[in-house]
């Protein structure tokens, strides 16, 4: 299939708008050429995930959108950037790293982006309308918008992201069309205790098990017997598209496009049906760690997706006004900051021993002690997935509670295992 | 030399050649392979601890972060690239990183499609491919 540009478009790709709008559609075009999109369709927002500093080339490339003129044309929130600009904690990025990071953050700034540096979006006022098109960048991000919010995005990388959003508009394919959003395989859960289920760790542990199994398909997951809420379900997707490419998953009787099993999968047999057994979740539970029975810890890192309101109130349930021995960072955006700084309670968790890490997190830029052989504990999947190759630590997964326990002893605290 | 297989072009670019490096897993570029120096930093992934830099990749496919483009951005311009690609399916994010970096004007490697079936038997060797797309084994 050749793709084929309105006349508009193709003034706009040849730099009637400016040289940064050219270099935007060029790139939207490519992309659906290489995808084998037939077309470009209008877009309602993005969510830009591409103002991480990688190095310099990301920074020069937004420069060179920014000299060019170029200008978001829908809604466009930020995901996190390499630096804490609310200044809660210390970023060991040196110079001239530092430098660079900040104008790429200046960068997407200019170009019209809202400062919201949050991998969590959808839970600071972002969520697009049930069935949308939009093009938003950030796995968790991506898995989330499409899974929950019944809005529809491919897993858009780094720079189609922002194009998309100075251009306004996507290539057809994948995910947008709805013959793509049907269930393919069903994940079946109904074998696995109730007392699991109701657990904090089952999202985040079925989500890396899912992701696995599942690769870039999609899945409708069946035998849940009650709504998790949106930061179980945050944290599924978030692990899930960590393990594999996924992009939109279906939880029967959840998730907006699957009232039961059947709409999930168009009426169709599934091509598999995975039945998860306890031992296939302890085995996923014990992969997402790396340290070996270590006998102690050096920090704990939560929030990845960033930690909402209510899981700080979680947080501060579970610490109890105890002193930590080793510190607990708690990433976060501004939106859940904000509320915190209100209320006094920024500080009290600062004087207990939490890092509050806002605009970032600990695995996209260096935050942690730089040490080797550090033990990291964490109760989120995808830290739990990332920080090895990212921070040089290695990771112990475990509850919140747990996480918190630990940080208070210094050294690893689990309760009873529930798998 | 054994005779060259024909790869799909799915972003042009510059003929290269290097050893070998057959994934025998996906990978997740951020996160899994570091942006300066091309090693494969993901503890958890097959080849652990190899390069990708000056080798022609050959990838059964990706996962993970949306940042893969950054990542293979990051690598063409430091010039620690794998000289050229070779990919079982066309893909949306990684690609990314070559589109861009040629619309900026850094010279990028070439790449290809080629069913992962052909890819065990260039293991270890010398491989190359051409401008037009064809894979060959020294």
């Amino acid at each position: 299939m050749t793709l084929a540009l309105s006349p508009e478009e193709q003034a706009i790709a040849a730099g009637s708008n400016g040289a940064g709008a050219a270099m935007a559609m060029r790139i939207v075009a490519d992309s659906a050429r290489l995808l084998g999109a037939p077309r470009l369709i209008p877009i309602a927002s993005a969510h830009i995930d591409g103002a991480l500093y990688h190095g310099d080339s990301g920074t020069l490339f937004a420069e060179r959108l920014v000299e060019g003129g170029a200008r978001v044309a829908v809604r466009a929130t930020l995901n996190v950037g390499a630096l804490d600009l609310m200044g809660c904690s210390r970023v060991r990025l040196e110079e001239p790293a530092r430098e660079m990071a900040r104008r790429m953050m200046e960068a997407y700034r200019r170009l019209g982006c809202e400062q919201s540096w949050t991998c969590a979006p959808y839970q600071a006022g972002h969520r697009p309308a049930f069935g949308s098109d939009v093009a938003w960048g950030e796995s968790n991000a991506v898995a989330f918008c499409n899974s929950v919010l019944g809005a529809r995005t491919n897993r858009y990388g780094d720079f189609l992201d922002i194009a998309c959003a100075i251009t306004g508009c996507a290539p057809d394919y994948g995910l947008h069309r709805p013959e793509n959003r049907i269930a393919r395989l069903v994940f079946d859960v109904s074998a696995l205790p109730a007392g699991f289920m109701a657990s904090e760790i089952a999202w985040p542990v079925l989500g890396s098990l899912y992701g696995r199994e599942v690769g870039n398909r999609v899945g409708v997951i069946a035998g849940v017997q009650k709504h998790p809420g949106d930061d179980a379900l945050k944290a599924f997707g978030a692990a899930a598209a960590s393990t594999g490419a996924v992009g939109l998953f279906h939880i029967a009787g959840v998730t907006p496009e699957a009232p039961d099993v059947e709409t999930a999968l168009g009426s169709t047999l599934p091509e598999a049906t995975i039945r998860v057994t306890p031992d296939m979740v302890a085995d996923a539970q014990a992969r997402l760690s790396t340290a070996e029975a270590p006998a102690t810890i050096d920090a704990v890192a939560i929030g990845s997706p960033h930690l909402s309101l209510a899981e700080f109130d979680a947080l501060e349930r579970l610490i109890a006004g105890r002193r930590l021995a080793v510190p607990i960072h708690a990433c976060t955006g501004r939106h859940v900051l904000s509320e915190l700084e209100r209320s006094g309670r920024r500080r009290a968790l600062e004087a207990l021993g939490v890092v509050i890490v806002a605009d970032t997190c600990v695995v996209v830029t260096p935050i942690l002690a730089s040490t080797t052989g550090g033990v990291l504990m964490t109760s989120s999947g995808k830290f739990a997935q990332y920080a090895p190759g990212n921070t040089g630590y290695s990771v112990l997964y475990g509850s919140l509670a747990d996480c918190v326990e630990s940080a208070v002893a210094g050294r690893p605290v689990f309760s009873e295992a529930l798998a | 030399m054994k005779p060259a297989v024909q790869g799909e072009i799915l972003v042009p670019g510059a003929a290269g050649e290097g050893e070998a490096l057959v994934l025998t897993a996906p990978i997740s570029f951020w996160g899994g392979v570091d942006p300066k120096s091309g090693r494969i930093v993901d503890v958890r992934h097959p080849e652990y601890g190899e390069t990708i830099s000056g080798r022609v990749l050959f990838l059964p496919g990706t996962i993970g972060s949306s940042s893969a483009s950054a990542v293979l951005m990051e690598l063409v311009h430091s010039g620690h690239a794998p000289t050229a690609l070779v990919l079982h399916e066309p893909d949306p994010i990684l690609l990314l990183g070559l589109i861009v970096a040629r619309e900026v004007g850094w010279q990028t490697p070439i790449a290809v499609r080629l069913d992962s079936a052909r890819f065990a038997g260039f293991a270890g060797s010398q491989a190359a491919v051409s401008q037009d797309g064809f894979v060959n084994m020294a």
